[in-house]
């Protein structure tokens, strides 16, 4: 088994379906011979020729558009959006005809596509280049969207994006591309959709979090541990649709929430989780639900990048927050 | 500075307003009596569909409605110069084309009735349904058009847009696409010179709207939309090309909408009395009904006869679209993914138990 990073595992997935599945494609900008500009894509067209792995003329919504054709009529186009503020021009594609075309024309036409993109902040790079956008499209009905936080998840979920029958937006954290390596057995084995993962489990507080800030909420975890406090981190991966019952299933255990996230607060995913929480399992709750988020800013450039972004320290603040209350 | 590149825009027509040939040599089809007849047929049956939709909807019986009076020609051409095999992605007014390929009247009906089971076509299964939002699914044609250049199969795609929908960053992208891959697409523009109350020398300052062709390296022609054997013919033409591997065309044909908008629109707001009355001395029902009657083919008798079957046949599928009902509360729910996830199915478990409550 070889330790690969996750940009690593991505590229063993599309790899793997290529390879066993002549109806999918890679398509692109500069996904080719240059192999993606964060070589997500790296080999496959050498491996796979152009007509498997193609670069696209410089159009998000076309990319996304055309993804939608081509899927309605049998093949599994895997697409990548370069960088997360160039994905805004697939919206229109995504909404209106993505995640729609399936109940629309009832059950005649379907759409099993993915749309890969690098998400948030981090890196140094440039403007347009970190937002976090995945509140967005866990808000347009018939779409599944997935985060990946670790090269393995990466696999298994990207594996189980391409061989679902409908559209996932597969939204990966660039922060985590070469983070670490992790072992990862390259044998087809897709994760189930729909569903989080227990990264840990604790008595005091449940701590939810997907992504990059999975980093943060971690290390978070291990430091409060020798303080002697249980947290429960649970990996949403399915920011939508969530998988309600496990999150619950922890809060009525230990009472107490706190969601982490790199996106924007103001209608990001942590509301509809604290929302569906307080719906549900109120009266288990010993605390008031606390969110640990980006600010409601265009997600500044790099100099600022790191005070914009949930740190350590206010992860650690936030929970302190709602184990004293 | 001299001269690195220069281009041409071919017009076509061979039926003129007045039903006379204004070419010596029709194309193959044309000179088959009964291929003409069967093309009459359906625009005259599109008409009689059309005028009773626009009646049901002013009676309350159909949601909006979008009337295809006038583009007849345009969409019955589309529809006779296409295989079964080949893709179609129509806007919202091309029905001659998807009657021809086998989609119901009462489908579409359905759909202009608020009920998405007419979506769920009778015509070819991997057609698109209908494409609201403006010029979206040129993409949809090229991406179906890649999947059939990389099969390898003798296949095209066909799109339809307005002329307002050239102004939309999607035809350019997927006009740019198709001609660098060589795409067996067909892009067609149905230019009816209004999009809702804007006229087309609001919308460009370009001549023709196929030389916006030009850019994308692809070719261009303009065909008189309301000519059924020109629409056909160069349809023909665009679609033996994309098959064999020659790649896209864009077809800008010229028609006039004669209708409003939609039936919640009142185009009398905007644009002259005088203006559609010489449209409708050009429409395209006329002409092919003089040249018929002209070269023999075509009488009264034979129109009174066409018509009465028409009606007969509309009723039918007017009928078909009232019995349909109201589709089951929980198919909302059933068609939103292969897989339905928990949250979705409580949703639609609720709103079943809301219905038997309250429905």
């Amino acid at each position: 088994m070889a330790k690969v990073t996750m940009v690593e595992a991505i590229t063993l997935a599309m790899a793997y379906e290529l390879e066993h599945d002549p109806a999918v494609v890679v398509l692109g900008e500069d996904v080719g011979v240059n192999g993606g500009v964060f070589r997500a894509t790296a080999g496959l067209q050498q491996r796979f020729g152009k007509e498997r792995v193609m670069d696209t003329p410089l159009a998000e919504a076309l990319i996304a558009g055309m993804s939608i054709g081509m899927a309605a009529q049998g093949m599994k186009p895997v697409a990548e959006i370069q960088f997360s503020g160039f994905i805004y021009p697939t919206v229109d594609q995504m909404i209106n005809h993505a995640g729609r075309l399936r109940t629309r024309t009832r059950g005649r036409l379907h759409v099993p596509m993915v749309l890969r993109a690098p998400s948030g902040g981090g890196i140094h790079a440039p403007e347009h280049h970190s937002e976090s956008n995945e509140a967005l499209f866990a808000h347009m009905p018939g779409i599944r969207t997935l985060m990946p936080s670790s090269p393995a998840r990466a696999y298994g979920l990207l594996l189980a994006a391409i061989r679902d029958p409908d559209p996932v937006v597969f939204l990966e954290p660039t922060r985590l591309y070469r983070l670490n390596k992790q072992e990862v057995e390259d044998n087809g084995e897709a994760l189930p959709l729909d569903t989080c993962f227990v990264l840990r489990e604790g008595e005091d507080v449940t701590l939810v979090s997907w992504g990059a800030m999975l980093h943060e909420t971690l290390q978070v975890a291990a430091k409060l541990a020798e303080e002697g406090v249980g947290c429960e981190v649970i990996d949403l991966a399915s920011v939508s649709p969530i998988d309600f019952e496990t999150i619950l299933e922890s809060v009525k255990k230990t009472g107490r929430l706190a969601i982490i996230h790199e996106a924007p607060k103001n209608c990001g995913v942590g509301a509809e989780i604290a929302a569906t929480v307080a719906e549900k399992a109120l009266y288990s709750l010993k605390a008031p639900i606390e969110r640990v988020t980006g600010y409601d800013i265009p997600m500044p450039l790099f100099k600022l990048e790191h005070d914009y972004m949930p740190s350590v320290e206010r992860v650690i603040q936030g929970i302190r927050k709602v184990l004293e209350a | 500075m001299k001269t690195v590149a220069s281009f041409k825009i071919q017009y076509s027509q061979y039926l003129d307003a007045e039903g006379k040939l204004t070419q010596n040599k029709l194309p193959r089809f044309a000179e088959n009596r009964d291929e003409l007849l069967k093309m009459y047929r359906m625009m005259s049956f599109v008409r009689v569909f059309d005028t009773k939709a626009v009646a049901l909807q002013r009676t309350g019986q159909l949601g909006t409605y979008a009337s295809c009076l006038g583009h007849e020609a345009t969409h019955v051409g589309i529809g006779a110069a296409m295989q079964p095999e080949d893709a179609f992605f129509p806007m919202y007014r091309e029905y001659g084309a998807q009657f021809w390929r086998g989609v119901k009247p009462h489908e579409v009906l359905l759909f202009w009735g608020g009920d998405e089971r007419g979506s769920n076509f009778s015509g070819p299964q991997h057609d698109f349904a209908w494409a609201v939002p403006i010029a979206t699914q040129c993409h949809h044609a090229a991406g179906a058009a890649m999947a059939f250049k990389l099969r390898k199969e003798k296949r095209a795609a066909v799109s339809v847009i307005g002329d307002g929908g050239t102004s939309q960053g999607d035809f350019y992208e997927s006009l740019n696409a198709a001609g660098a891959w060589r795409l067996p697409a067909v892009f067609v523009v149905s230019n009816n010179m209004w999009a809702i109350s804007v006229p087309l020398s609001a919308q460009t300052a370009c001549e023709t709207l196929a030389q916006k062709a030009i850019a994308a390296g692809i070719e261009g022609v303009q065909v008189d939309g309301n000519d059924i054997i020109a629409v056909r013919d160069i349809m023909e033409y665009s679609l033996d090309k994309a098959r064999s591997g020659k790649g896209p065309t864009l077809v800008e044909a010229l028609t006039y909408r004669i209708s409003d908008h939609t039936t919640a629109d009142d185009a009398s707001r905007y644009r002259n009395k005088e203006e559609v009355e010489e449209a409708k001395r050009r429409e395209p029902l006329i002409r092919i009904r003089k040249y018929l009657t002209d070269i023999g083919a075509w009488d009264q008798k034979k129109e009174d006869k066409l018509l009465a079957e028409c009606a007969e046949q509309v009723d039918t599928e007017v009928k078909l679209y009232k019995d349909a009902g109201k589709p089951p509360l929980e198919s909302m729910f059933d068609h939103m993914f292969a897989n339905l996830p928990e949250g979705l199915i409580a949703q639609r478990e609720a709103a079943a138990e809301e219905g038997r409550q309250h429905g």
